[in-house]
């Protein structure tokens, strides 16, 4: 038995080590341990042998099973990580090819962009949005403004009419909804109303239809100096310096008393606009206290209730604020453009990662 | 407003620079928008005196000029045509600025004759367009002087001055302004009444209502000649051609005090004077020499012949002033500036007279401007004057505030004292009697109540004390952008993320397109352009022509969207929000992996599902295939609706309207009406708790025959309705008609997938639903298993 045993194992090793292929030596394999193989043939002999020789014998031949098989498993695996290697050579790619063609992401307009910054702002210092119609009727866009029939103030303001409908126009400025929240509702009030507004002009920096948001805040003790605070607060976060300085320049607009310009201290060094202090200034808004006809006519007696308004173009100062040369190109949908100058659909603005939203990269 | 620093000085005395008094006016409220110091442009230019002149031995049209600069003689090759010995002009020496080119001029060879010098035309100056010859300066003054002096370069003021402020279109009352700023002292004329020696024979009335006040006075024996020269030089700093001396007058204290006056011939008037409103079909020559026809509701100043001046515009040629003119008669009126704003509109004239009239002229400067201008009429042409000759009076417009100083704090949130309150008050001529002010009468337009008085005490003080209160919210944690305006704000992202672009685009356009998108007729009266002349009934027309404008210019493939307003009606709130969203060209071009195709319905589909969930639309929205307007194309597009309210549409663009777009690929669109939308939910709810299992989904395919005009969807909500919890998806993976059916049959393969959660299920009782199945969608849709 010792000597069959050991004839057989040199000859099984040598199978073994014979077989190139994982199906070699499952045939190696089956005729070593299959149930008519080999080794399994010896096994059964035992039966016909003294108890003493069969426990020797079935000892050497266990091993011997045992050690078989090891070698037939450590064959396999080497023979099968051989076949995996030609396979994974055979399948290889060239993955410098271009990848499928994708759905990259459409970009935001900015002047969209820039009113969710400004509402970020205005949402942080309790202000609500309010809106207000397009066509407006002469009564709020101009009459309840403190802008009577031979105001010339109504000559300031190209504005568009309706044919035959004589009341009715194109809204000049925003200021409308100031007089359609205060018919609704009582104050304290404290509110921004963007929008669309409309005023025959064309040009690099006038645009027929273009962007307001207006400030409104009506209660019994806001004064002057809460709106240069409010101003140079939002001039801070929207433009993200510190160093903001703010001029009030007296002007006039018929629904504010006193009215004013308020200019911001800014640079312009080899065409870049920046906010700083010290350096000059640029026009930026206007603003002033509610006149007092505005006040009235909305209900409200003057001797109590007082506040500040004021507008600004949203599209000038995204034009500031991300360089946008020409106010004309904003309306065009031109891809190139908004492919541009737009933002990503991720770029949502907000004050814990700062406002501005060039930083992403763009594909 | 155009001011000179000269002109601006005989109102005011200071010895501040024009930064400074520019500086100060705008700190003020009188805007500087430029300053024009054309002294300085000027710089380094002096006069120089031609000495001789001789051909240029190389070229017909040049000379070489000897000029006498004030030292020596230099040799300057010159084209200039007009160039003679003796003649004074502008010379520039090497190293000067030419204002025209913004550079150092050169020594320079001109055709082998060295040139030292340059003579300067007008506009190489920047003085004006004339560039036929070089400038030829008449004057005493010696070779070598700065040409600035030689013509009374000045600085000039652009002054924007606000419409409130009528009194500001006279240099004297900026001149009060900057006064009672600190800038200087104010200085105004001798207003005391003239001696009138006779009675003038030409008496005045007024009958109309628009002019209150009319005066006047005949002077006789006067010469009209020349004004002086400082007149001439103050006219010609802010813009104005020197006339004659009466003329020149009158043009003077409009400029000077905004105060319009009027001279006409008394030779050429017949008979007296009247003020009244205009006839129809009355014709008027006026001093621009064009002929006016007047109708009722204008003022004129007519004599017993007619109308001799368009009242407060513009007078008339018969009766104008000539330097034959001996007696003249001077008008100082007071018309209603509405009245002048109308006449002049609908006359078409712009006048310096209407600009002061129109915005408010100190009603009170009628009789001290007629004695001014009598006094300076006499200074320059001698003559008599008459007694001064009155029709109708002013009304009584005397207004006095009674003002708490308290307002200026309460308004402004800073004090400024009470004593500085008064001085700025008076010195801009209010009468401060305790809390009683009274206004002068050149604000009585713009000064009614304490707000105004505050405007005036903080605008001349200055608001550099103001401090800063930043304004704080009042609640914290409510949403500030309202419900309608964070779901389009959703909206737009989700769009763009989708890969659509979002465009903005006029609220107009054309209205011969918008009678292809259901035109409302909502067309304004005055567009910007004839092609932007209806609000727009459909954000699609402009986005149309937006694709058709980037694919004119090599931009094929365009994904756009708006989300914005379209209009129903012509009345306030008669608009709905929409968004919009086309898609044209090829989806993806050609590709290993993938072969090109262009875009379909299907992508326009996804969008729109896309922005659906965006908006929240209610689960139970229905898709249905057709109902879309007529834009789309009829058998490629379909409509969402909640029940009969339809949300939305989208399909492909009509092949035809995309012709009249003149674009050549396919385009495929949908508009989401959001107003058509439930109400926007404000607060996030609290999400169902969330049952999971380790249960395994399964699946179970059916291929379904049927007529071909059932729509997948009909069959696909058979099937979700057989078990609402249990078939969690439905996927169509075959649609096939063929010569394997009948003709008039599809057949649609389907797989359904049932994900129990409680409990596997057991094949008996899949079956049971697989039978279900089969029955509802035979049932509603007619269709059969295939066999």
């Amino acid at each position: 038995m010792e000597q069959e045993i050991l004839s057989l194992r040199q000859e099984l090793i040598a199978a073994i080590e014979g077989a190139d292929t994982v199906a070699a030596l499952e045939t190696v394999r089956v005729s070593a341990l299959g149930k008519n193989g080999r080794i399994t043939a010896l096994m059964k002999t035992l039966g016909a042998l003294t108890p003493q020789e069969r426990k020797t014998a079935g000892q050497a031949l266990n091993t011997f099973k045992t050690d078989i098989a090891a070698f037939l498993d450590e064959k396999k695996a080497t023979l099968e990580t051989r076949e995996l290697n030609a396979r994974l050579h055979a399948e290889s790619v060239d993955v410098t090819l271009p990848i499928r063609p994708q759905n990259t992401p459409g970009r935001i307009h900015p002047v969209t962009q820039v009113t969710e910054e400004m509402l970020t702002i205005f949402a942080q210092m309790g202000f609500d949005v309010a809106e207000g119609p397009d066509i407006e009727d002469d009564y709020h866009n101009f009459e309840a403004l403190n802008i009577p029939a031979s105001h010339p103030a109504r000559q300031m303001q190209a504005t568009f009419f309706l044919k035959d409908q004589p009341d009715k126009m194109l809204r000049t400025q925003t200021s409308g909804v100031q007089i359609r929240t205060m018919e609704n509702k009582k104050p304290p009030i404290k509110i921004v109303a963007p929008g669309r507004t409309y005023r025959r002009d064309y040009d690099m920096t006038h645009t027929p239809m273009f962007h307001q948001i207006e400030g409104l805040v009506i209660d019994k003790k806001t004064t002057l100096a809460h709106l240069k605070g409010t101003l140079i607060e939002f001039m801070k976060l929207f433009f993200e310096t510190n160093d903001v300085a703010l001029r009030f320049r007296p002007s006039y607009f018929p629904f504010t008393e006193p009215s004013f310009e308020a200019d911001v201290g800014c640079s312009r060094e080899n065409g870049e606009f920046k906010i700083k202090s010290g350096a000059g200034w640029c026009e930026l808004l206007g603003c002033g206290m509610v006149h007092p006809n505005v006040l009235r006519t909305c209900g409200l007696d003057p001797d109590e209730y007082q506040g500040f308004a004021f507008g600004c173009g949203i599209d000038r100062f995204a034009m500031l604020k991300y360089g946008i040369p020409d106010l004309r190109s904003f309306f065009d949908a031109d891809m190139r453009w908004i492919r541009h100058y737009g933002f990503l659909p991720t770029d949502v603005p907000t004050l814990i990662n700062g406002l501005s939203q060039t930083a992403g990269a763009k594909r | 407003m155009k001011l000179s620093l000269s002109f601006l000085k005989r109102y005011l005395k200071t010895n501040w620079t024009p930064t400074e008094l520019a500086d100060k006016m705008t700190a003020i409220g009188l805007e500087v928008e430029e300053i024009i110091d054309r002294a300085a442009a000027l710089d380094g230019i002096i006069i120089g005196e031609i000495v001789s002149k001789e051909k240029h031995p190389n070229a017909d049209k040049l000379n070489v000029l000897s000029v006498f600069d004030g030292t020596k003689n230099i040799q300057i090759v010159c084209g200039a045509p007009n160039c003679y010995v003796g003649m004074k002009s502008a010379l520039a020496l090497p190293g000067t600025l030419i204002p025209q080119y913004g550079e150092k001029l050169e020594k320079g060879l001109i055709r082998g004759i060295e040139s030292r010098g340059m003579m300067c035309s007008e506009r190489e100056l920047n003085l004006g367009n004339d560039h036929t010859g070089i400038l030829d300066i008449k004057t005493d003054l010696p070779a070598g002087t700065p040409v600035a002096r030689a013509l009374n370069a000045d600085v000039l003021f652009d002054v924007n001055v606000t419409p409130n402020r009528g009194d500001c279109y006279g240099v004297a009352g900026i001149a009060r302004d900057l006064a009672a700023a600190g800038a200087g002292e104010l200085m105004l004329p001798d207003a005391t009444p003239v001696a009138g020696a006779f009675i003038s024979p030409v008496t005045v009335t007024t009958t109309d209502s628009a002019c209150p006040l009319f005066t006047g006075r005949l002077i006789r024996g006067v010469k009209n000649g020349p004004s002086p020269e400082w007149m001439q030089n103050l006219l010609v700093s802010v813009g104005l051609r020197p006339i004659s001396a009466l003329v020149d007058v009158t043009n003077f204290l409009n400029i000077a005090l905004c105060r319009p006056l009027h001279v006409f011939d008394a030779g050429k008037l017949t008979g007296n004077l009247t003020v009244r409103s205009a006839k129809d079909g009355e014709t008027l020559v006026a001093l621009d020499d064009k002929t006016y026809t007047l109708s009722a509701g204008m003022t004129v100043v007519a004599d017993e012949s007619g109308p001799q001046s368009i009242a407060g515009v513009m007078g008339g040629t018969n009766t104008g002033c000539t330097p034959e003119t001996t007696d003249v008669f001077l008008e100082s009126a007071w018309f209603d500036p509405i009245r002048i704003a109308q006449t002049a509109r609908t006359l078409n004239i712009e006048s310096d007279s209407k600009a002061r009239f129109e915005r408010g002229v100190d009603p009170l400067s009628t009789r001290d401007g007629l004695e001014i201008a009598t006094r300076l009429i006499l200074d320059i042409c001698g003559g008599t004057p008459s007694k001064v000759v009155t029709a109708g009076q002013l009304p009584d417009t005397k207004r006095t505030i009674t003002f708490d100083f308290n307002l200026v704090e309460r308004l402004c949130g800073f004090a400024i004292p009470k004593e500085r309150m008064i001085d700025i008050l008076t010195r801009l001529g209010f009468t401060v009697d305790g809390s009683c002010i009274d206004v002068p009468s050149w604000r009585q337009n713009d000064v009614r109540e304490g707000a105004d008085l505050v405007e005036e005490i903080v605008r001349i003080n200055g608001l550099d004390d103001m401090p800063e209160h930043p304004l704080r919210p009042d609640q914290l944690g409510v949403a500030m952008l309202p419900p309608a305006a964070r779901r389009e704000a959703a909206l737009r992202r989700s769009l763009a993320a989708r890969g659509l672009n979002q465009v903005i685009t006029w609220s107009f356009m054309d209205s011969k397109k918008a009678a292809l998108f259901g035109s409302k007729g909502i067309v304004l009266t005055n567009p910007i352009a004839s092609d932007l002349d209806e609000m727009r009934p459909s954000l699609l027309p402009n986005l149309l022509s937006a694709v058709a404008r980037n694919q004119d210019h090599g931009t094929r493939d365009v994904p756009l969207f708006e989300v914005g307003p379209v209009f129903t009606a012509p009345t306030p709130g008669a608009q709905q929000t929409f968004a919009a969203a086309v898609r044209a060209g090829n989806w993806n071009d050609r590709h290993f992996l993938q072969p090109a195709r262009t875009v379909d319905v299907f992508d326009i589909k996804a969008d729109l599902m896309d922005a659906l969930a965006a908006v929240e639309a209610p689960q139970n929205a229905q898709i249905t295939g057709g109902g879309a307007p007529a834009w789309y194309h009829p058998g490629r597009s379909g409509t969402v609706a909640l029940g009969k309210n339809v949300l939305a549409w989208f399909g492909e663009i009509h092949p035809a309207l995309l012709k009249t777009f003149g674009i050549k690929t396919p385009v495929v669109a949908f508009e989401l009406n959001l107003n058509a939308l439930p109400p926007a939910r404000n607060k996030a709810k609290a999400q169902k708790a969330l049952k999971m299992s380790d249960l395994m989904p399964l699946t179970r395919d059916f291929a379904f025959v049927m007529d071909e005009s059932v729509t997948a969807g009909k069959v696909i909500s058979a099937i979700r309705a057989v078990n609402k919890d249990l078939i969690t998806d439905v996927s169509v993976f075959d649609v096939y008609t063929g010569d394997k059916l009948p003709a008039g049959k599809k057949q649609l393969a389907v797989q359904v997938t049932l994900w129990p959660r409680d409990k596997t299920l057991t094949d008996q009782e899949i079956e049971v639903i697989s039978t279900q199945i089969i029955n509802l969608v035979a049932k509603n849709t007619g269709a059969a298993l295939r066999a």
